[in-house]
Formats: structure tokens, sequence, C-alpha cells
């Protein structure tokens, strides 16, 4: 797929040529002003907030109808009909008694959004941020170009999903700008709280089984229901794309499923366009981030509960921060599917009898998918912590490495910091760095928020094994600003190693690179040569390479970005060295995600095989591309 | 009077047809005119008689304005069954010719009696006469729509060719549609030239002339609604280029052996600059732009008038010994682009103007069918027919101007085809000239299976292939009750499911249409001024009963246009069906006038065109067809794709967009779509439109729509052909091409 042309439609209505640039030079993207939204809490009544007048704009200035009315409407639905129908001739069951099913799988799935209980979460939550957060920081123009988008189109919000909080953080901002309050796919697990689950529910949430795989009535009902809330604008239609919290804020590989639905109304020509509004959601500091790092050394996840829940309020008592909302601009079903899927497909059969999706839509969902993580991803704000989370890390292997004292002085980390903020701006991250505060200052306030993570003694800092996966996710964040002139860079640091620095070799490099790493992280498919075309130009740009038609020359300067570049790579190129053989450089290795990646990634390049429940080796030394090109101690 | 009645009985020989007067408007005075319908073998003597005995009996007057809209006498066939006597029968025994004796010889003259005296008392109360005035108002329209420009005469009386007499009786004059159209049409717009829209000093618009209903007439909204809809003022004009400069034209290539032997086979033919440029443009935009501004492109070299079939096989001929390239031309109103001459031809085009072929060769009563030549017009083939107490019903929006030959060539539908079909249900034998000679079934049999069925290749060719010359067409006795109606609907998905539902139990009436809440506004600024207080407090009340009282959203409301025909009692109960239906639907019947006044609009529309482009309004009309289940995703996607284009395309005020469902199916309906929009500021208004049309057509295809119901593909539409019938289908249609004409004689490149 042709990518520039991907994010020409996501960049809105600007102009293929001028997307182009903006492809070509991340710094000239321009990015909305934050305004804090908190503020105004805190200095007004928070219970005259909750019980305020609400008018939403409407889709259309058309009053959606009731909960109750949605819920019929799909159940008498031609395509609920013919499934039903279906179901009973295949199963000899009585049409009834599969109507009774589906109508129970309705109520089970369904929301009864209420404004009262929005009120009251209103009202709660504005107590509980202002307590957790300094501030939740809202881009107001993106606000607004969402509301344009709900009163013309079907808008469906893709936020990211690094947190529990996201979805109610969502639901509370739209109503505190008074926006249509979404609807939100929701995973059973959260049923099982008493209570909770009642109430979130009551604010908008719907409830899907995790897998229902053959299942074709659950999966008629549930894509109806979306669809008909879609249709008749009754209310944005919230989901994530990664399908669940990333544990290591790392953009996950989307999901396919609930976007599928989302787009197929347009694809059917049953409304004029659909509005896909990526949203990405930024923590200074995690709720979960202890948590996290447990569950990726194999600490089985808590299952949802109320008094779990209850238990965890002791994070009240903590500061957490910012956080960054940003409402990216409205991506265009029709704008993006121009050129790419022919809507005719669906002239010779009557819409409402279900279809596997043609080879041509899966591979839109799937590349439109993996645009719309990549815009939540540029649109990430990056802390100074991320940039110091990094370099902590760099600096923890190279100590580990030569067993040195640990730790490292505060003032090269300043200076590493600052070099390392120059740097990612030039390759366009959306860093949030305050200019106007000397960096010293930046540095230790950033450590003090974190000092669970790292203290400092006597202006050297020490960090606690455990915590290094929690630091991890922090440079994950950052992860997406370098990753393609990483890939790059180590691309050109394998190929020094041995026949030279043509271009064509090092282009076969990154490609295998890139594509071993497809399922770690988010690189749009079929984008190879974007992508390498891109890495270069940065490179060029800030003076590490030369690069000429046909070879690449590393310039005299270019050595500290690479060598800083080919070491965010090289954790992830150990862990997958480490599922080949064992040795263990890296803690952060010990991630049971990157661990699943790995396989996932040597599964797929068929060095190892599934065979009944074990994985095994094909042949012993397969991968030997990858042991010759990558064998870095 | 009673003198002319009597010879006139005296004249018909037919026992079939019964004579029957007609009371003009109830003006007695203003005298009678009489036609009368007879068998056919008696018909031309019989005709001459006739008229001669009208002059005799009224005397020379003026044809002022005034009888031309009256009814006149008609000749209904008056069936034995008396249920089906037409009530103009009863009408005229309560009018003022009522002491003549009814000439209703089957024994059921007391209850026409009394049907005629009930009517009467009630013409005299004020509004109870509704069915009489609709009855007027339609031979009103009718008479308005088909009247002749000049003279009276009709080519009915000579069924023998005409090549083979002399030539010179066919003086344009007594044609509608002479060989000089520039006499009578526009060339740089639409129909008549003394037919126009335009805003007059007080800043009302009127539509000048004589010919139409609304001729003569203010139109108070229309200026407000022309104003508030394009942003358009009145102030910024945009004028036509007055005079078609000759000069601008450039000098025909000539393939002097082809007229060198045309001039011998005597067939006339012309090479001057303004009937060439008649004959190279349709009525698309674009070309009409074109024109408005005085650029001219690429025109036929040559136009030739053929008279009858014989001069078209010796034209076909002559094309084909000196390969010059011809491209047939009926009535002109294509709006595919089918008529421009390809730039890429380097021999001489010809184009052969079928308008002198426009004769009705014989009926044949026994089977209800007419043989008719293929260059007869619309309105001409109607009016002859109903001469004769017959009529096809096809009556296209264009029939005033378009060929039978362009309806058969285009597979052409027409508004009343629920009743009487689409012209490939109407026609019952083709004959066509091809480069291989001629090609015709050997019998009239009503259905054959023979193979494919040979009519198929020619309807729809485009002019491909060859020239239809004649055609033998069902005919149908005329409607005894025509009654217009219409339903308001709180919103278009109820009226569309009404639709859908009256479709289901097949019981649509002559015609039926829903127009959109944009259109129904449109139909609205189109009312002429009333003259009574009462009609215009009558109107502010329906006004407050739909949308105060039932609670109607004016923005969201639309109407439904009905046409009822036939039987009298079969209509009212025909009515109460539908009226039945659309009630279930939240419809509220809504007059008489409100339809009658969404037919008319069909009619003006090109007119109204014209007027828009003196402001820099442009506009144009496209049309599909599609499942019932997708009519509505189809309106409203391909409305919005319309406006959505127009925004990203520059242009500054949202443009007109509406649509109308016009015809309803088993499986499907067709639907209209109407786009204009204020042009000004935009340095290529032309391309913008072009582009706008193009995404709206893409759209249409996207939402499973059809390239065309039923203007066919041209060259406008040529590039979606073959997604639209498949890669094998385009070489079936391109065999068929190169088997009949592989020199490619009929160049025109339509289709494929």
């Amino acid at each position: 797929m042709d990518s520039s042309c991907l994010l020409a439609s996501l960049h809105g209505s600007d102009t293929l040529l001028f997307a182009d640039m903006q492809h070509r030079d991340p710094m000239l993207q321009k990015r909305d002003e934050f305004e804090d939204m908190l503020e105004e809490r805190r200095n007004s009544s928070d219970l005259r907030y909750a019980l305020r007048c609400y008018t939403p704009v409407l889709y259309k200035g058309v009053t959606p109808c009731t909960a109750g009315a949605l819920k019929n409407m799909v159940l008498q639905s031609a395509q609920i009909h013919f499934v039903i129908g279906q179901v009973s001739n295949e199963t000899g069951r009585a049409v009834d008694d599969v109507q009774e099913e589906a109508s129970a799988i309705l109520e089970e799935m369904a929301h009864s959004l209420q404004l009262s209980t929005v009120r009251f979460f209103a009202f709660t939550l504005s107590k509980v941020f202002k307590t957790l957060f300094r501030s939740i920081c809202v881009n107001e123009e993106g606000i607004q170009r969402l509301q344009q988008a709900i009163q013309e189109h079907p808008v469906v919000l893709l936020p990211s999903h690094r947190s529990y909080m996201d979805f109610l953080l969502m639901s509370y901002i739209l109503y505190t700008y008074d926006l249509a309050l979404p609807v939100i796919a929701a995973g059973m697990d959260f049923m099982g709280m008493k209570f909770v689950g009642e109430m979130l529910r009551m604010s908008g949430a719907f409830f899907i089984r995790r897998s229902f795989g053959g299942d074709k009535l659950y999966w008629a009902v549930f894509s109806e229901y979306v669809k008909t809330m879609l249709k008749n604008g009754f209310a944005p239609v919230e989901f994530f794309l990664e399908g669940t919290r990333s544990r290591t804020s790392k953009s996950l590989t989307p999901k396919l499923g609930l976007l599928n639905i989302a787009m197929d109304p347009f694809l059917k020509g049953e409304v004029f366009d659909v509005h896909l509004v990526p949203v990405s959601i930024s923590y200074e500091r995690i709720l979960e981030e202890a948590l996290y790092a447990r569950e990726l050394l194999g600490v089985p996840k808590p299952k949802e509960s109320t008094s779990g829940l209850f238990k965890a309020r002791k994070v009240l008592s903590e500061d957490y921060g910012s956080i960054h909302v940003y409402f990216g601009q409205p991506v265009s079903v029709r704008r993006l599917s121009q050129g790419k899927v022919d809507r005719g497909q669906f002239n010779l059969t009557p819409r409402h009898i279900p279809k596997r999706p043609s080879e041509e839509i899966h591979s839109f969902v799937n590349d439109s998918a993996y645009g719309l993580v990549r815009a939540q991803e540029e649109n990430m704000v990056l802390k100074p912590w991320v940039l110091l989370a990094s370099l902590l890390l760099q600096n923890h292997h190279g100590d580990q490495a030569s067993g040195r004292a640990r730790g490292m002085a505060l003032d090269e980390l300043t200076e590493q910091a600052v070099w390392l903020r120059d740097l990612s701006r030039q390759y366009g991250a959306f860093l949030h760095w305050p200019d106007h505060v000397p960096p010293p200052e930046v540095v230790s306030s950033s450590l003090s928020l974190h000092r669970g993570l790292v203290t400092i003694t006597e202006g050297r800092l020490l960090r606690q094994a455990v915590t290094v996966l929690s630091c991890v996710s922090y440079r994950n964040q950052a992860l997406h600003v370098f990753l393609r002139p990483a890939l790059l860079a180590s691309a050109v640091h394998a190929a020094s190693s041995s026949s030279g620095k043509r271009k064509t070799d090092i282009f076969n490099s990154f490609s295998f690179l890139r594509n071993m790493f497809s399922n770690e992280f988010i690189l749009c498919p079929g984008a190879t040569v974007q992508d390498f075309e891109e890495a270069c130009f940065l490179l060029v740009k800030t003076g590490a390479l030369q690069v000429s038609q046909q070879e690449v020359v590393v310039t005299e300067r270019g050595h500290r970005t690479l060598a800083f570049l080919t070491s965010v790579l090289d954790p992830f190129l150990q862990g997958y060295q480490v599922r080949v053989r064992s040795r263990l450089r890296y803690t952060e290795v010990l991630s049971s995600d990157l661990q699943k990646n790995a396989l996932a990634a040597l599964l797929r390049l068929g060095a190892v095989r599934k065979i009944k429940g074990y994985v095994g080796f094909d042949h012993p030394r397969v991968p030997g591309e990858f042991d010759k090109a990558y064998e870095w101690g | 009077m009673e003198n002319v009645v009597q010879r006139l009985l005296k004249c018909s020989t037919s026992t079939f047809f019964q004579l029957h007067i007609v009371n003009c408007t109830g003006l007695g005075e203003e005298g009678v005119k009489a036609a009368v319908a007879t068998s056919r073998l008696e018909r031309g003597k019989l005709r001459r008689r006739t008229r001669a005995a009208v002059e005799t009996g009224v005397g020379h007057r003026e044809p002022g304005p005034r009888t031309r809209r009256c009814p006149q006498i008609a000749f209904c066939p008056a069936f034995c069954d008396p249920d089906s006597l037409p009530p103009r029968v009863g009408w005229i025994a309560a009018g003022a010719l009522a002491s003549i004796p009814t000439p209703a010889a089957h024994g059921s003259a007391p209850s026409i009696h009394k049907h005629g005296s009930s009517m009467a008392s009630n013409s005299s109360s004020s509004g109870g006469s509704d069915r009489q005035r609709i009855a007027q108002q339609r031979l009103r329209i009718i008479a308005g729509h088909l009247q002749r420009p000049a003279g009276d005469d009709s080519a009915l009386l000579a069924a023998e060719c005409k090549d083979q007499g002399s030539k010179s009786d066919a003086s344009s004059e007594e044609k509608t549609v002479p060989r000089r159209r520039q006499e009578i049409m526009k060339w740089n717009g639409w129909g008549y030239s003394d037919s126009r829209f335009l805003f007059n000093k007080k800043g009302q618009a009127e539509f000048t002339g004589k010919r139409y209903k609304l001729s003569g007439m203010i139109i108070p909204g229309l200026k407000e609604w022309f104003e508030g809809t394009f942003g358009a003022n009145l102030q910024h004009k945009s004028p036509a280029t007055p005079i078609l400069n000759s000069s601008a034209v450039r000098p025909p290539t000539l393939n002097e052996a082809f007229v060198e032997e045309l001039k011998s086979t005597g067939v006339p033919f012309s090479h001057d600059a303004e009937d060439r440029v008649f004959r190279a443009y349709g009525h698309c935009v674009h070309e009409i732009f074109a024109l408005r501004e005085g650029r001219i492109g690429r025109v036929p070299d040559l136009v030739v008038w053929p008279n009858c079939h014989n001069d078209v096989v010796k034209i076909v001929e002559l094309a084909c010994k000196h390969n010059v390239c011809l491209i047939p031309y009926g009535g002109g109103t294509s709006v595919s682009s089918a008529l421009e001459c390809p730039s890429e031809e380097t021999r001489s085009i010809v184009s052969l103007d079928t308008s002198q072929m426009n004769r009705i060769l014989w009926i044949d009563e026994k089977n209800l069918t007419a043989h008719v030549e293929a260059g007869i017009v619309g309105q001409d083939l109607e009016r002859l027919l109903n001469e004769s107490g017959y009529c096809t019903g096809h009556e296209p929006d264009s029939m005033e101007f378009s060929s039978l030959g362009g309806w058969v060539a285009t597979r052409a539908s027409g508004m009343k085809k629920n009743i009487y079909g689409n012209i490939e249900d109407l026609v019952v034998h083709i004959k066509m000239v091809t480069p291989r000679g001629v090609i015709e079934k050997s019998c009239q049999g009503p259905r054959m299976s023979t193979g494919p069925d040979v009519h198929h290749f020619i309807l729809g060719s485009e002019g491909t292939l060859g020239v239809v010359t004649e055609v033998t067409m069902k005919i149908r006795p005329m409607p005894e009750y025509q009654k217009y109606g219409s339903v308001v609907f709180p919103n278009f998905e109820q009226g569309v499911a009404c639709l859908r539902e009256v479709a289901k139990q097949r019981c649509a009436p002559a015609s039926i249409r829903l127009m959109d809440n944009e259109q129904f506004k449109f139909g609205h600024a189109l009312k002429p001024q009333v003259s009574s207080i009462f009609t215009s407090f009558l109107d502010g009340l329906k006004k407050i009963y739909i949308t105060k009282f039932k609670g109607f959203d004016p923005n969201r409301l639309c109407v439904a246009t009905l046409l009822f025909e036939g039987n009298r009692e079969k209509v009212l109960q025909h009515e109460k069906q539908v009226y039945d239906i659309a009630a279930k639907f939240g419809g509220l019947a809504a007059g008489e006038d409100n339809g009658q006044r969404g037919y008319m609009l069909t009619f003006v529309i090109a007119y109204l065109r014209d007027l828009g482009m003196d402001y820099y309004v442009m506009g144009e009309s496209f049309e599909t067809s599609v499942p019932w289940d997708r009519v509505l995703d189809i309106c409203q996607n391909v409305k919005a794709r319309i406006v959505h284009e127009c925004k990203e395309r520059g242009v500054q005020f949202t443009p007109l967009s509406t649509c109308r469902v016009t015809q309803t199916y088993d499986a499907g309906a067709c639907v209209y779509f109407y786009f204009g929009f204020n042009y000004r500021g935009l340095s290529d208004p032309v391309h913008v439109y072009e582009q706008v049309e193009h995404a709206a057509r893409e759209e249409i295809l996207a939402n499973g729509g059809s390239l065309s119901h039923h203007h066919g593909v041209g060259k406008l539409r040529k590039e979606w052909m073959s997604e639209t019938v498949s890669n094998v289908g385009i070489g079936m249609l391109k065999s068929v091409k190169d088997y009949v004409d592989p020199n490619n004689i009929f160049g025109n490149r339509n289709l494929f």
C-alpha cells in the first residue's frame, strides 16, 4: 500500500502534496495547542458542573432514539432475520428459540446510556482527577474538529489504550466539552465487576465477549448493533484499535474486527461517510506502571473486581503528573478508500447477507488500521522523562556489560538529554519539553515525579533492577520516533561489519529487520520503501549519513547518533536472539511481551513451527542469516 | 352550429366511432372546432371534408391564444359498455350544446343524461366541478404542449413516399420540425425561440410566448427561490452570444464524389453553416455553454434530409461507396454527447436528419398498432394519433422534440410507462438501414422465440449501427379520464416506503413520482401568480394544516405526484387504493394542483436552465435505476457527493442537489437527479461541472445504480461501459458492430 497516500488521507483536507512534505519532514508537522481542562474544575463547583445543562450537537440535528428502541431496530433488522433463519436451518432449532437467543445476546451486550449516571461520573471523576493529576491537557481545536465531524458524519473514536482510565477519561472530556457521549466497546471482563459493570453500562459501555470464534449469531448481533448505532448517528462509537491495554507503552498491532464493522456501512453505501478520529492519550505516569511490569514478568493480571478497585484506592495519594489528550484530524473513510476499494462489489448480493470481507477490503482495513495507529503514535506527547528513561536504560546496559559502578552523573544525563531532545525534535517527536525552564530543572523535576523508579544520591542516579521494565515502558513511548532511523542505523551497522556499504545491501538488511520486527512495532504493511526513504531522509537531514545513488557513508559526527539509534533497537534484537539461543544481557528481554512477539515473528518467518501446541525449531540453525548478520556481542 | 354537427355526422362512415362534441370550457360563444377520427381507409378524404365543415360552420376566426387553449371538439370512441363512457360525454350533454341529440346509440342515454346533469349542477357551484376542471386543464395542457407552431396541415395524408412525387409540397412552414430548425428553435438553448424565462424590469420572472400553459404568466416566487437557492443575483448577468457567427464555423470538408451522386438522387441537403451547427450538439451543459459563448467545434460537413425509407437506403449506400461518416440526427435532445462529432474523425461527416420522415403510414385498429416513420417527434405522433382517438402513451419529458427513432436508438422511457410500457415494450417491428442492408423481422408477431431478439441489437444502439426508418408501435385508445393528484409525506423515507409498497402491490398509477424536499420547493417556486384572493387564502390554509396541524417539517416533507388514467370509475377506485396505501405511510392527499405542477416542472426545466445560465447558474439532470433496497441510500449519497465535490472544487455557494424517484418497477426504481450551482468566480466552470458530474456517476455506480436508465451512454458515459456490461459484453456488441458496419460508416463512436 502507498503510505504517502494514506498519510495524505490521515491529514484530512490537506492536499497530497502538502501531506507528502509532512511525510518527508516531520518537523513541519503542525500540531494544536493544549488547554488544561482541570484548571476550570479547580476554580468552580464540581456539583454545578455535574448538573449543568448538557446539550451536545447531534448528527444531522436528529435526536437519537432511546437505548430500548435501538435494541428493537437491531432485532428487526434484515441481517438478524437472515442469520436467525440460517442458524435455525443449520441447527434445526425453532426460529423463536434462536430469536430469543439473539435477544439475550443483545441484552447482555447492550449499553443503557443514561445522563444521570454520566453526571455522577462527572462529579466523582472531577474529584479523583484533581487529586491524581496536575493537569489534563486537551487540544481544543481537535475538539472543534470533532464537533464538526459529529454533526456531519457518523464518528468513530479511536483512542490509544494504555490504562483503564482511558475510556472514563474520554467520556469525561466529551461531557466537559458538551459533545455527544460515546458508546464504548468494552471487554466482558468488566461485566464481572458487581455494580461497577452496570455503572459503566449506564455510562455508555457495551460489552463484547473476548472471543466468539464461530458463533454466527453472536457476530451478527454484535456487528448489527454497532452498525445500527453508527448509521443512525446514535452516538460516536468508541473502541480501542489495539484491542487491549498496551503493557509496554508500545503501540500494539491493531485488531481489525471492529474497524471492519465500523467501515462496513460506508462500504455498503448505507452512509455517505464515516469519520475515524484517532485520539492519543499520553500519561506522564501510568497508574498501572508497576502492575504492568509484574505482568510482563509473568505475574498474572489481577482479575477485574470491585473490591480490587476499592483496594487500589491507595493510588489516590500519589502524584501522576499530567495527561495529554490529543484529538487527531478526523479521517474520512471515503477519502481513505478512494481508489483502493471498489464499492461496486456489493452490488450483486443483497447487503444484509453477511459475507466474509473480500481480499481487497481486508487489506484496505488492515492498512487503514496501521495508518490509524501510526496517527495515534504521532500525536502522543512525549515528556522529558521518556528521553531520560531511554538514556538511563542505555547507560544501565552499558554498566551491566562492563561491570562498572551503577548510575550516571546528573549533569552528564542533562547534557545527553538536551542532545537527545534536539535529535528527537528533528525526527518529528511531539515533545513536551518546557523550553523556558533551564534543562537541569526539567531533568530533576522529571526524576522527582518518578522517584519510585530512580533515586538521586549525591548527584548520581541509582536504579532498582525490577523497575527496569517500568522504565522501558516509558522509553517505549518514544520508540515510534526513532524506529525507522534506528532500523536504518542497525542495518548500516550490520553492513559495516561485513561486505561494505552498498545501498542495496543496506536496504536488504533494513528490509529484513523491518520484516522481523513487524510484530513488535507498528510498521505499515507494504511500506518498506517509504520507510527506508524516510529513514534516509531523516539521517541525512541530521547530518549522520551521506547517501548517494550507490553508497551510504557514515559522517564523522554521525557516530553518536548512530550509536544511540542502534542501542535503541539493541534490546529487541537481543531479545529475538534469545529466542534462538540462550544468552542474556538485557534485563528487559525477560518481558513476556517481547518473547511473545519474537515467537510470532519467528513463526511467521518460518524459522519455527507450531506442532500441536508445542513450539520447536524447524531446523536447529535455520536462522543463519539472522545469526550471521546480527551477532553483536 | 347544428349544421356543423350534422354534416360532421354524415361524414362519419365508421360505425365504430361515435362523435361527441365538447363544449369549449363552457364558452359556447367561442365556437367549436372539430376533428374527426375515422377508419384509416377514408381518412385522407375525410379530413379535408371535416376541416371544410368546421370552417364553414364557425367561420374564419383569428386563432387567438384563448381559442388555442380551449379544448376542442373531441371525438371519443364510445364503447358499448356504458360504464366506459367518457365523462366528457356527460359534460357535453350538460353544456351549451346539450340540445343536440347525443349520438350515443347504445341505450345508455339515460345514464349519460343523469350523469351529465349532476355534473352540470356541480359546475355551477364554485369548487365542485373538480373533475371537469381537471379534464379541461389536462386538455389545455395537451393542447398547449402539442400546439403546432404554424398552420394546421398534417402530413398524415400521404402514405406514399414523397420522393416519388414532387418535393415542393414539403414546404417547411407546414412542419412542426422544419428543415431549417433555426426558424423556430433556439440555436444555443432549449426549445422554441419564442418561449423563454426572463426576469422582467420589475425583477419578476415570466415565461414568454404563447405555447404553454405557463406562457405569458408571471411567476412571483421564482426570483426569491432562484436567489436563495443559488446565491445568484439579478445584477450579475452572464448573457449568451446573441447571434450565431457563421464565420466561426469551419468550412465544410466535402466529399465531392458523394455530394455529386447525392445531388442526382434528389434528396435535399445543405452545407449552410447554421444548418450544420444545429446538428452538431445535443443538450449537455458543456455543449450549450460552449454555444452560448459562441465557441463552435467540429460540426458535420453536410446535412441531408431524407424523406422516406428509400431515401435513407440510397444515402447509406452512397456513404458506404464513398466512405463518408454518417451521424443520424432525430430530435437533437441528446444529453449524452451522442451527437458530438468525434474529433479524431478525418472523413467528411454527414448528418442524416430524419425530421422530414414524420408520417404515420398506417393505423391498424384491429391489432392496435400504427406504422410510423421514425423521424416523427413525440408531440406530432400523439397529436396525429389523438385525432384518430388513439395514443401511444409514450411521453418522455422531451416528447415535444425527441423523435421515435431516437427513442428506439436510446431505449427511451416515458413517464406513463406503468400503463403503456417503455419503448422496448411498445415496439412491435423495427426497420433499420445498415451498411449491410436493411434489418427487419418478417412478421408482426407480438412475441417470438427465435434466438436473441434482434430488436435488442437495435434498441439502444445509439446510431452506431444504422438508421431506424420505420417502426410499428402499439397504440391504445385515448384514455377517457385523467386525474392528477399529489400526496405529502412527512419525509422522503416514508415516501420511498410508500412507493415501494405501491410497486409491490402493482397498483402504480400511470405515473407516480416522489420529489424530495428541495424539488418540492422548486416546484412551489414555479407557481404562477394567482388571480383570486380566495385561491391564495386556500393555499395558506393548506400550508397551515400540513405544517402546523399535522406537524410536518416544511424542510423535510416531500411530495409524490400522481397521474391516473383510464376508465373514470376505475380511476377513482385506483385513486382510493393509492391514497389508502399512502395514508399508511403518513401521506396526506395534497390536491391536484401540486401534482400537476410537478409534471409541469419536468417540461419547463430545460427552459429554466437557460434562465440560470443568464445569471451564472449552470445545471444538469442525470438519472439511474437502482434496486428498491438501495433507493434511499443512493439518493442520500449522490446528493451529498455533489455538495461535497462542489465544495472541494471551490464552488462558493452550496449547490442545488435534488432528486426524485421518477419511475417504479417491480424490482427497483428510476431516480432522477437535478444539480445546479452558481459558477460565478470559477475560472473554468464547465470543467468543474464535468468533474462533479463524473464524481456523481461514480457514486451512483458504487451504490448499485445503473449507468443509465433512459438517457443512454453516448460518449459522455462510455468510460464505464465495460465495467457495466463486462468485457465479454463489450466484445459481443463490438462483434455486431464489426459485422454490420465494418468500415464504421456510422461513426459517431457512441457506446464503446
